[in-house]
Parts: structure tokens; C-alpha cells; sequence
């Protein structure tokens, strides 16, 4: 299989960079703006839709409880009463807010997109041979359409005949120019983008309203977005938390009317409130849609939210060594002689054999020659006189004829070598490299070595996955002696050499059984079967509509590497929500030591003792137990949005780490926010 | 010596007894619930019964044999009792009530032996030794059974078979609990413990009631049953008569609970995960008794309701062991403890009666509540949460929040109605804070399968007798349900493998996990009651 990439090819380092000044660019332009939760307001008014709160249990009980102090409020109005029906409102609005502006995000997105969509008008084949003119919209899988350069390509499908340069911008924001054709690998064109040269016909892969941009439409938006598996266990325990709290609060009624106390519905409310976990409740979904949104911004199309989740699970990386691992171009970094050729002689031989040879090699071989031999780079008229022989699957070799003289180089099994040379090209192999024998008239002058460069910052990055129990494994079709060297320079974990499509789908089976879950890139015709089988596909947009339809992802980049950000992506999505339900939880401690004393104080004296915070009245502290409860959701919306700081490391560290900010803060935090609002809140006339 | 220092000694002699036979004893149970050959008895037992032994039962399966076995316990326990007056060695008390008899036969055969009942004027030694006896064993031979089933479904991989509730519950009180309570009524009997068939003897004129008090004492610990043969229970010196026998006792109701961690280590092929369970339960119940002995020695009236032959430690010492076990038997009157004392006690029920719990529901429900955590746990290290090599998805959190939310639910909804009938006030010794800490721990007691009673308050009433049997009956067998449901979505699923990336539940962040995670539920859930009841009255 090929891995091809059709833009610069970037580094780790360089594409991490980049999304950091994505994020950055995110943070600023959509969280701390205050415009964009203006003007995600009015959705934020429309979801008090009880049709829409009805989805998140612990909202609903809010929701309903806020309706519930405004019927009694209205019933007694005071400062008091109106105050908690005012912030539990507001409560049930920075939820919705929350929300709002996640989908905000993905609306920007969806709206350039759209664009894309214009009315293409299509130039479908007729069975006669004939060509007729319909709208993009009727078009009907199997249909065959001409496209030429400068128009619209009307709907998803595979170029079927010709070659053509596409822009396709809209789509991938890249501006270079892709190349489309017919057979192989790269014959996949996207509805909505632009033939610039030639002229290709594309057999339609996707029914109108369900193209690729449709998709990512509705998955910017978030308008299809389903629960995935482990929100919904989230909810259910969230629901859990919701019915012991309620529980909890009813029962105190009939104690406290027991204990001469009987407490009013307002107040009973306002407790319930606080001790459900409406912080996580109302940033939970916010925290999903921004973990796809995460993934879109860089430039990563998941076909589910559960992909997304999977993503976080994997303990299996399958890499493909050419374009992932190395950067693919096999370069020349030294020439061996032997059988007493002198190396000058064998540079200046090889030099003669690679003059025409344009492929990266050959090139490589020139610029060793260059810059270590001091040899000229260009050929003079005598030596463009010879005649450059191809490289040929027979054969197995290129090279030139000269002077009479014929000058090859190729693979060692083509030549007839001795012991020495053998010796000389199983070093190389065992290093990683590749041999090129060189030979003049059938005489082996010297072996020339092929490296194939690894990519900088790989070694770490496959260290980082060690420490997160991500197992990795290359893919190469090179041989095991090669392979294993690239392996070992690399620090990955395993490797599969000499891989054909079935090795891989093989291996998948094999660490599935185990019970692993398998992650991989691919963009062949041949990938699908292993994409599809495994957890989390990611296919590369330049592959086949095959691959892209087999895999639950598309990188829209092409990208390989990327695989490695999605697996992060899929784990902070999970610790956010881990973190803000623990969060949420713990804060619950804090309210219970402002509103209990609050409310009993008055029938038994001495549980003023657990007023700590030395709130200033009964009412300020319930008062600002309820508004630190809906403040604290607006402060965590950019947190929700962005993601908890994910560092790469082992569960234990993690989960040290996130209990002490999280569980520890969580705990502490709530004190000191109720502590300083009850500073204002009592000086409010009828409160303090 | 001091009181203070024999009582620690005292609970050094305990631990180190534990300690000596829990890895025979814990490896041992292991055996017995793996074995694949059956003894004679137990042959002879399926074959009057119609069992196949060695065919296994999906979890629905299992879990309707434990509720018709139990149907069926109940059924003729309250028969057994209506009918007594056609029994021998009733010595004429008569029949038992409906609501009375329908109160205890839920009781006992929910391993909670709650008594609403005075023992030596209400039961004869028939119904003694054939119903309640014999629930006493089989009771927690369920709670073992149920408790290994879901050991199985983290142990087992890709089957729906989890066991035979027949073979499981038959091998427990066979090769179990039998021969234990066996020695140790015998034992028993050394150190003092009255055994007889008499209905009473005459001492300088008064008739003082005795009874087959060591067999029955013996099962009643060892099985955390805790119901008493004579109303003042283990307090009676004729059930408990020396510090010994004391000792015996707190130590027979601790052993399976403790071992248990060890059988369970031993089946899911780890023993470290069995030793954190048992050192998260050993951390709470140490911290829990240094509570309760602090504040029982500081107390105005330190020993008002408690036997002078134990003193404060040995108190302290068993009212810790048997409301942390779900026992219930008391020594000393836990109504008259301090309000932290004895709030203490009501935790200890509170914390879902898991540290370290009642024979095999302890194991349980730790676990139960090792998932609830290990779900959030997983989610803040950025996989799909894991426990033992299972993923706890929708169905395990469903399975593991039912079992949980059962409790609280049966018990604030039944002690809130209590609270504020009008009959309770006059039900009670005690006005204000801890008049509704009386009403509190009753339904705790009842809720949790514990039994013990904080006293103070009158339940022969029929509201009383009949919400206390249903707190116990859905305290038992809700969680049962949910966690044999539990045991079958687990075993269904394949091993997930243990990378760098897996949360190690052998260390002690696990541990502080656990531990914070059963302190934080019950907290949350119970302290506005609380702080109505035993907090306000600490606090005066």
C-alpha cells in the first residue's frame, strides 16, 4: 500500500504547534469573547423548551424546581424568595448558554461549508453515450457524470477515467492544488470542490443529502449528535446522584416538621439545587459537542461521537512506516567500495548511473556526490550522449550506457556478488538501509546505502505513548532486517515487515481477540477490510471512497501522524467529564456546611457551629450557595470547551493529578466562592 | 491494667486471630465454592431435591432461585410461628401475631434479625431451632452464594453461566458454616454459654429463663445473623457471660466477612485486589471504633447501658464490629451511647454495611461500590472505565446504581413517613434530636439488613412492623437482583488486558478511592437527616 500526501510534509513538532495556535486562536475567539455568548443567547432562550431539558435528567429537575419557586415566590414575594427563583432561572439559563455556544462554534463551520454546496448542475452519461444535464440533487448512486476544468464536481464518487488537478479548498482549507485519477489509490473526488485542469469522469458514490459535506455539516452543527455509550452511563449515574439528593431533601421535610422545624418549599429547592450535580449536568453535553468540535479543528471528520470515545481506549497503534514513521524518500548516504575500487571511482560510476534518473534516489545519490565528492551536479553534453536504461521489473536495475561501457545499479539479488559484497550488503540491510549494487560491465564496484530517514520527534512521541499503555507496531513492507532496524530507530514496539493487506487484517484479529482495541490509518482499496475492522479507522481523504466509507474517520489533511492527536482528543473528552463530575460532587460538601446550618440553626442552636464560613444570615448563605452553583457553570464553559490539560502519562499519575485539582479543589474551592459572595450578597436590603 | 489497655489487647488478641486464619480459612472457601466433586451429604441433599449439581444457571435463573428460596423461607417461617401452639417445647406462649410473625420471618430470612419480638415469652425453643436456626444458616449461605456469583463474573470470560445457587448455597452451609458454628458452639459452651432444652430454672425463687443458647450463638455471629435467643442478647450473660466469650463472639462475626477478601483474591487469580478491599474495610472500621470508643469514654455517663463485666472497649469493640458487619447482636444498649458514639454506630449501618459487611454481602457491595469508582476513576484517566479487566458500561453502572440507590431510598422514604405519624411520638422514649435518631437508626438497621436496635423505640405497632419488613425485604433482595444482573453482564464480556494505561486497583490510591467514595456516598445522601438527629446532638 501507498501512503501519499498531497501538501509539505510536516513534523511532529510543526503540526503540534500548529493546533496549539489553533487552540489559542479557539480560546480567544470563542470563549472569552463575550460576543459569542450574546450572541448565542437567543438559542440559549429557546432551549428552556422543557422538550429539550427533558434530555438531561439533572437540568429538568431544575428546571422544574425553578418553576416551582417562582409559583411560591409569587405566592410571598420578598427579596428573598424572588432572588432564589432569579438564580435558579439562571441556573437553567448558563446550561443552556453552555450549550448554545458549543454549537455555536460548529454553526460557524457548518455556514462556510454550506457554501460549498452550491446547485451544481450535473452532465450525467446517458446509456446511448449520450450526455444530459441534471441538477446535482438527482443524481443516484452508480451514475456516471463528466466533469472538466473549471466546474463543480456534483456529488461524492470515484473518477472512473482521466486524471485532473482539484482545488479542494472547501473542504480541507488546504489551498494546493490535489491530483484525482482514475485506478489506485487516489481516485476519490468530494462533492463541492473544483476541477481545475483536464477532464475526468466520476461514477457517484452517495446518494444526494448524505455526501460528505452533508455529514460533516450535520456533525459540525451537532444537529444528529447522539449520546455515545459512556455519556450515557455518565447520565445515568448523574440521574443516580439526581434521585439520592431528591430523596435526601424530601425526607428532610418530615424530620424537620419532627424536629419543629419545618422548612418552606423555596428553601428545600434551593438545597436540592445546590446538591445535584449541576455542574457537570449542564456542561456535559457542551463538553461532547466540543470534543467533536476539537477533532474538526483539526481537520479530522469522526463518522460518531463513539469513534471519538473509542479513540481514548486504543492499545494498539498500527503505523505505517513510509510517510508516517519516515519521511518515505530513501536517501543515499554513502557508497561502500569493493573488489578494490577506489570510492572516487565508484562515486564517479555512480554519478554517471543516476544523471538521468529522476526519482528521489537517483537525485540523492547526486547531491552525495555533490557534496562529498565535489562532483558536478550537472550532466555535460558527453554525458548526455549516453543512453539512460529505465528501471524495469525484470531487470530490477537503471543505469545508463556510455562509452561502450554499461553501468548499472539495482537490487542485490540482480547481480551476481561475492561474499564480500554480500557481506557489505547485509550490513546495510541489517541497519535499516537499502543496498544498490553498482556494477560496470557485470564488474561490482561497490554498494551504495539507501537510508531511510526517520522523522524527528518520533522516538518521544512513541515514548509518550508507552507511558499511556499505547502499544505500537509499523507497518512496512520492507524486509524483517530492515524493518527492525527502522523499528528500533524509531522506539516503537513491534513491528510487521514485509505486510500485505491480509498480514495487517491478521494482526488486528489477533490483538482484537485479546481483547485490544486496534487503531489504523489507511487509503487504499485494499486498507478497507483492516479499517473496517479496526476500533478506530482513520482514513486518509486522498484514498479511495472504499477506504473513506470502511473507517469511522477521515483526516481531511492526510496526515498519519495524526492518529496520535486523536487518541489524545478521545482521552481529554473522557477526563473532562470525569473531572467536572468529581468536581461537581465534591463541591456538594461546601453547600451542605452553608444551607444545613442555615436552615436548622434556628431549632437546634448549636448546629451554628457548622456555619465555618460565618455566612451573615440564613437567607445570605442560602442565597449564595444557589448563585456560586449557576456562577460556577459559567466559569467552567471555557474549561468544558477547551478540555482539562491533558499530559501523557500513566493512569496512576493521572488520576493522582486530576483528584487533587478536581476532587481536592473541588472541595476547597466552594468554600472560599460562597465565602466572598456572601460578602455582597448580605449587604443586599432583606437578605443580610 | 487499665480498661484502656486491656481493650487493646483485647483487639490485638482479635486482629491477630483474624490474621492467622484468613489465608487458610479465605483459600479454603475458595475451594469449596470451585470444587467440581460433591460429598455424600450434599449428594444425598440434590438428589431429595431434584438438582442437577453440575449444570450452571444464567444470572436471571440464579437470581429467582434466591428469591423463591427465600419465598418459600418466608412462607414457612410465618407458618411456623402462627402455628405454634401445635409445637413441641412451646411452653405454651402461644401463637405470634400476624404482623409480629410476618416482621420476623422477613427478618431472618434477610439476615437482618431484627426482633420486634421479646424471645424468651413470645417463642418457643421449636420455632427457635427449626425456623429461625435454620434461616440463620441458610440466610447467609444466600448472601455467600450471591457474592461468589458475581466473583464469577469478574473471574469468567464470555459465558452466561454463573453457578448453581443450589450447589452454592448447599456448600456454604455444609462445608462452611456448619462445621465452624459446630467447634464454636462448642467452645462456646466451655466458656460458659447456656445449652439446654428447659424453658427455664428457679434461682432463690425467681424463674430465669434459659434455652439452646450456645448452638444458636455460634451461627448467630458467624453467619452475621444477630438475632438474640434472649431479648437482652449478647448483653445476657447467659448468651455472653466473660470477656472471653466476648471475644469469641466479635471474632466469629468478623471472620467469613474478612476472609472473604482472600477467597476473592484467591478466585479472580490476584490476591492484592483481595487484600485492598480488605484494607479499604480494615482503615474504616479501626477509624470507626476510635470514634466510637473515644467518644463512648468521654461521655457524661460513660457506662449507662453498658454490662460492667465489659467496660467501655469491649463496648466499643463490639458495637463497631456488629453494625459494621450487618450482625446486630449488641452487648451493650447502643441508645444510651453518646451522640457521636452512637452516630458512629448509625454510620457504620450507613455506610452500607460494607466494612468489612455481613457474610457475602459485604463482599458485594464493596464491589458494587469499587465499580461506581472505578467509572469515575476511569474517566479521569481517559478510557472507557475498567474494573478487574471489565468495562463498566451502561448496563454494569445501571446494575451497580440500583443496588445502591435501594437503601437510601427504602430508608428515608420509610423513616421519613415515620417521622411524622401521629402515632411515632408516643412510640418513643425520647423527644427532639434523639428521638429521630431512634427513628433513624431503626429504619437504617432494618434497611441495611442489620438488626441491631438503638432501642428507645416501641415497633409492635402495625405501621412499624410491616414498613420494617418491607425496608428489609427491599434492602435484601433489590441489590441482590442488581448485583447477580451485574455479575451476568460481566461475565458475558471478554477480558480487557492490562497495559500502562490501565488504573491499577491494587495500591493505595485505589484504596483511598474506595474508601473516599463509600465515606462520600453515605455522607452526602445521609447528613441532612443526620444533622437532625445524632450531629445536633454531638454538637450540644
Amino acid at each position: 500500500m501507498t501512503t501519499t500526501t498531497d501538501h509539505p510534509k510536516r513534523t511532529p513538532d510543526e503540526i503540534r504547534k500548529r493546533h496549539a495556535e489553533n487552540l489559542g486562536h479557539q480560546v480567544a475567539a470563542g470563549i472569552f469573547n463575550p460576543r459569542q455568548m450574546i450572541k448565542s443567547l437567543p438559542d440559549a432562550l429557546r432551549k428552556f423548551d422543557p422538550r429539550h431539558q427533558l434530555r438531561n435528567p439533572v437540568m429538568f429537575v431544575v428546571w422544574v424546581g425553578s418553576l416551582l419557586v417562582t409559583v411560591f415566590a409569587v405566592g410571598d414575594p420578598s427579596v428573598f424568595t424572588i432572588a432564589v427563583a432569579v438564580w435558579l432561572w439562571a441556573t437553567v439559563l448558563f446550561a443552556n448558554l453552555a450549550e448554545a455556544v458549543a454549537e455555536g462554534r460548529g454553526k460557524a463551520q457548518a455556514d462556510s461549508l454550506r457554501k460549498t454546496k452550491k446547485d451544481a448542475v450535473a452532465r450525467r452519461l446517458t446509456e446511448d453515450g449520450g450526455e444530459e444535464r441534471v441538477p446535482g440533487t438527482e443524481l443516484r448512486v452508480g451514475d456516471l457524470v463528466v466533469v472538466e476544468a473549471g466546474e463543480v464536481i456534483p456529488g461524492d464518487g470515484d473518477v472512473v477515467e482521466g486524471i485532473a488537478t482539484v482545488d479542494e479548498s472547501a473542504i480541507t482549507g488546504e489551498s494546493a492544488p490535489v491530483i484525482r485519477e482514475s485506478g489506485g489509490d487516489r481516485s476519490a473526488v468530494t462533492g463541492g470542490t473544483t476541477v481545475l485542469s483536464d477532464r475526468v469522469v466520476v461514477r457517484i458514490s452517495t446518494k444526494p443529502g448524505e455526501s460528505f459535506v452533508d455529514r460533516m455539516i450535520a456533525l459540525v452543527e451537532g444537529a444528529e449528535r447522539q449520546k455515545t455509550p459512556n455519556e450515557i452511563a455518565l447520565t445515568i449515574l448523574l440521574s443516580t446522584l439526581t434521585i439520592i439528593f431528591l430523596l435526601a431533601v424530601v425526607a428532610l421535610q418530615p424530620f424537620a416538621i419532627f424536629s419543629g422545624g419545618e422548612q418552606s418549599v423555596i428553601v428545600l429547592t434551593a438545597l436540592l439545587v445546590c446538591l445535584i450535580p449541576t455542574t457537570i449536568g449542564a456542561l456535559l453535553s457542551a463538553i461532547g459537542i466540543a470534543g467533536m468540535d476539537r477533532l474538526v479543528q483539526r481537520n479530522v471528520l469522526a463518522t460518531s461521537g463513539k469513534a471519538v470515545e473509542a479513540a481514548g481506549d486504543i492499545d494498539t497503534l498500527l503505523l505505517d512506516k513510509t510517510g508516517t514513521i519516515t519521511w518515505g524518500n530513501r536517501r543515499a548516504t554513502e557508497f561502500i567500495p569493493v573488489n578494490g575500487t577506489s570510492e572516487q571511482v565508484l562515486a564517479r560510476t555512480v554519478r554517471l548511473s543516476s544523471l538521468a534518473d529522476g526519482t528521489p534516489e537517483g537525485r540523492s545519490i547526486i547531491e552525495l556526490c555533490a557534496r562529498k565528492y565535489g562532483l558536478a551536479a550537472e550532466a555535460s553534453d558527453v554525458e548526455k550522449s549516453g543512453q539512460f536504461i529505465e528501471f524495469s521489473a525484470q531487470t530490477r536495475t537503471s543505469g545508463v550506457d556510455l562509452n561502450g561501457s554499461s553501468i548499472r545499479k539495482g537490487a542485490a539479488s540482480a547481480f551476481t556478488i561475492d561474499d564480500a559484497t554480500k557481506h557489505v550488503v547485509d550490513g546495510i540491510s541489517a541497519q535499516g538501509g537499502t543496498p544498490l549494487v553498482v556494477a560496470e560491465n557485470d564488474l561490482v564496484l561497490g554498494v551504495i546505502r539507501l537510508s531511510d530517514v526517520v522523522k524527528p520527534g518520533m522516538r518521544e512521541r512513541f515514548a509518550e505513548l508507552r507511558a499511556m499503555g499505547i502499544r505500537t507496531v509499523m507497518v512496512t513492507g520492507d524486509n524483517p532486517l530492515t524493518a527492525k532496524a527502522i523499528a528500533d530507530e524509531a522506539g516503537v514496539d513491534d513491528f510487521l515487515a514485509e505486510a500485505k493487506p491480509e498480514d495487517k487484517m491478521a494482526l488486528i484479529r489477533k490483538e482484537q481477540e485479546g481483547g485490544k482495541l486496534v487503531a489504523m490509518t489507511g487509503d487504499g482499496t485494499n486498507d478497507a477490510p483492516a479499517l473496517a475492522q479496526s476500533d478506530v479507522g482513520v482514513a486518509m481523504n486522498t484514498g479511495t471512497s472504499a477506504a473513506k466509507e470502511a473507517g469511522n474517520m477521515v483526516d481531511l489533511d492526510s496526515d498519519p501522524t495524526k492518529l496520535i492527536e486523536i487518541v489524545e482528543i478521545g482521552k481529554q473528552l473522557l477526563i473532562t467529564r470525569g473531572a467536572l463530575t468529581t468536581f461537581s460532587v465534591a463541591n456538594d460538601l461546601a453547600k451542605y456546611f452553608a444551607i444545613l446550618p442555615a436552615m436548622f440553626a434556628a431549632i437546634h442552636p448549636q448546629l451554628d457551629k457548622l456555619n465555618i464560613m460565618a455566612l451573615g444570615s440564613p437567607q445570605s448563605a442560602i442565597l449564595s450557595a444557589v448563585i456560586f452553583n449557576a456562577l460556577v457553570i459559567v466559569v467552567l464553559i471555557p474549561l468544558a470547551l477547551r478540555g482539562v490539560r491533558y499530559k501523557p502519562s500513566n493512569a496512576s499519575a493521572l488520576l493522582r493529578r486530576n483528584l487533587l485539582i478536581y476532587g481536592l479543589g473541588g472541595i476547597v474551592t466552594p468554600f472560599a466562592g460562597i465565602w466572598l459572595i456572601d460578602l455582597l450578597v448580605r449587604l443586599i436590603p432583606g437578605i443580610g | 491494667m487499665s480498661s484502656t489497655v486491656a481493650g487493646l489487647v483485647q483487639v490485638g488478641l482479635l486482629i491477630a486471630a483474624l490474621a492467622v486464619v484468613y489465608r487458610p480459612f479465605g483459600d479454603y472457601m475458595a475451594r469449596v465454592y470451585t470444587s467440581t466433586r460433591h460429598t455424600k451429604v450434599e449428594r444425598v441433599i440434590y438428589r431429595t431435591a431434584r438438582v442437577d449439581p453440575d449444570s450452571e444457571q444464567r444470572w436471571g435463573t440464579y437470581a429467582l432461585a434466591v428469591l423463591g428460596f427465600s419465598f418459600v423461607g418466608v412462607a414457612f417461617l410465618y407458618l411456623l410461628q402462627r402455628f405454634q401452639p401445635l409445637l413441641p417445647f412451646d411452653f405454651d406462649r402461644g401463637t405470634v401475631s400476624p404482623g409480629m410473625a410476618f416482621n420476623t420471618a422477613v427478618s431472618f430470612v434477610t439476615n437482618t434479625n431484627w426482633q420486634s419480638y421479646v424471645p424468651e415469652t413470645v417463642l418457643g425453643h421449636t420455632v427457635q431451632m427449626v425456623g429461625l436456626t435454620v434461616q440463620n444458616f441458610v440466610s447467609a449461605a444466600v448472601g455467600m452464594a450471591v457474592a461468589v456469583a458475581l466473583v464469577r463474573g469478574f473471574a469468567r470470560h464470555r459465558t452466561d453461566r454463573l453457578g448453581n445457587f443450589w450447589v452454592d448455597m448447599t456448600r456454604g452451609v455444609v462445608r462452611i458454616l456448619l462445621p465452624v458454628a459446630f467447634v464454636f458452639a462448642t467452645v462456646l459452651v466451655a466458656a460458659g454459654v447456656v445449652m439446654s432444652l428447659k424453658s427455664g430454672v428457679t434461682v432463690d425463687g425467681q424463674q430465669v429463663a434459659i434455652a439452646p443458647a450456645a448452638s444458636q450463638e455460634a451461627i448467630k455471629e458467624l453467619g452475621t445473623n444477630g438475632g438474640g435467643i434472649f431479648n437482652a442478647n449478647s448483653a445476657h450473660p447467659f448468651e455472653n457471660p466473660n470477656s472471653w466469650s466476648n471475644l469469641i463472639e466479635i471474632f466469629l462475626l468478623l471472620v467469613i466477612p474478612v476472609s472473604l477478601t482472600r477467597t476473592f483474591g484467591t478466585l479472580v487469580g490476584n490476591r492484592k485486589q483481595g487484600y485492598v478491599l480488605l484494607s479499604v474495610m480494615g482503615v474504616l472500621w479501626a477509624l470507626m471504633l476510635t470514634v466510637i470508643w473515644w467518644a463512648e469514654a468521654n461521655g457524661i455517663r460513660p457506662l449507662e447501658g453498658k454490662e460492667m463485666r465489659f467496660g467501655i472497649p469491649a463496648s466499643a469493640l463490639f458495637a463497631n464490629s456488629t453494625t459494621g458487619t450487618s450482625t446486630g447482636a449488641v452487648n451493650s444498649m447502643h441508645d444510651s451511647f453518646t451522640g457521636l458514639g452512637g452516630g458512629g454506630a448509625m454510620l457504620n449501618i450507613l455506610f452500607g454495611e460494607m466494612t468489612p459487611g455481613g457474610v457475602g454481602t459485604g463482599l458485594y457491595s464493596i464491589l458494587v461500590m469499587a465499580v461506581i469508582a472505578m467509572f469515575l476513576a476511569g474517566l479521569m484517566v481517559g478510557r472507557t472505565p475498567e474494573y478487574l479487566g471489565k468495562k463498566l458500561g451502561k448496563r454494569e453502572v445501571t446494575a451497580a446504581a440500583v443496588s445502591i440507590l435501594a437503601m437510601p431510598t427504602v430508608l428515608l422514604i420509610g423513616a421519613g413517613i415515620a417521622a411524622i405519624l401521629p402515632g411515632t411520638q408516643g412510640a418513643l422514649n425520647n423527644p427532639g434530636e434523639h428521638g429521630l435518631s431512634e427513628i433513624l437508626y431503626a429504619y437504617a438497621s432494618a434497611s441495611n439488613n442489620n438488626g441491631s436496635a438503638f432501642a428507645g423505640i416501641t415497633v409492635t405497632s402495625d405501621w412499624f412492623q410491616a414498613s420494617l419488613a418491607v425496608c428489609m425485604a427491599l434492602g435484601r433482595f433489590v441489590p441482590i437482583i442488581a448485583v447477580l444482573c451485574l455479575a451476568g453482564s460481566l461475565a458475558e464480556q471478554k477480558k480487557v488486558p492490562e497495559t500502562a494505561g490501565t488504573l491499577p486497583t491494587t495500591g493505595p490510591l485505589f484504596a483511598t478511592l474506595l474508601g473516599g467514595s463509600i465515606v462520600l456516598v453515605a455522607a452526602l445522601t445521609f447528613v441532612p437527616a443526620l444533622a437532625l438527629g445524632p450531629i445536633a446532638e454531638a454538637l450540644l
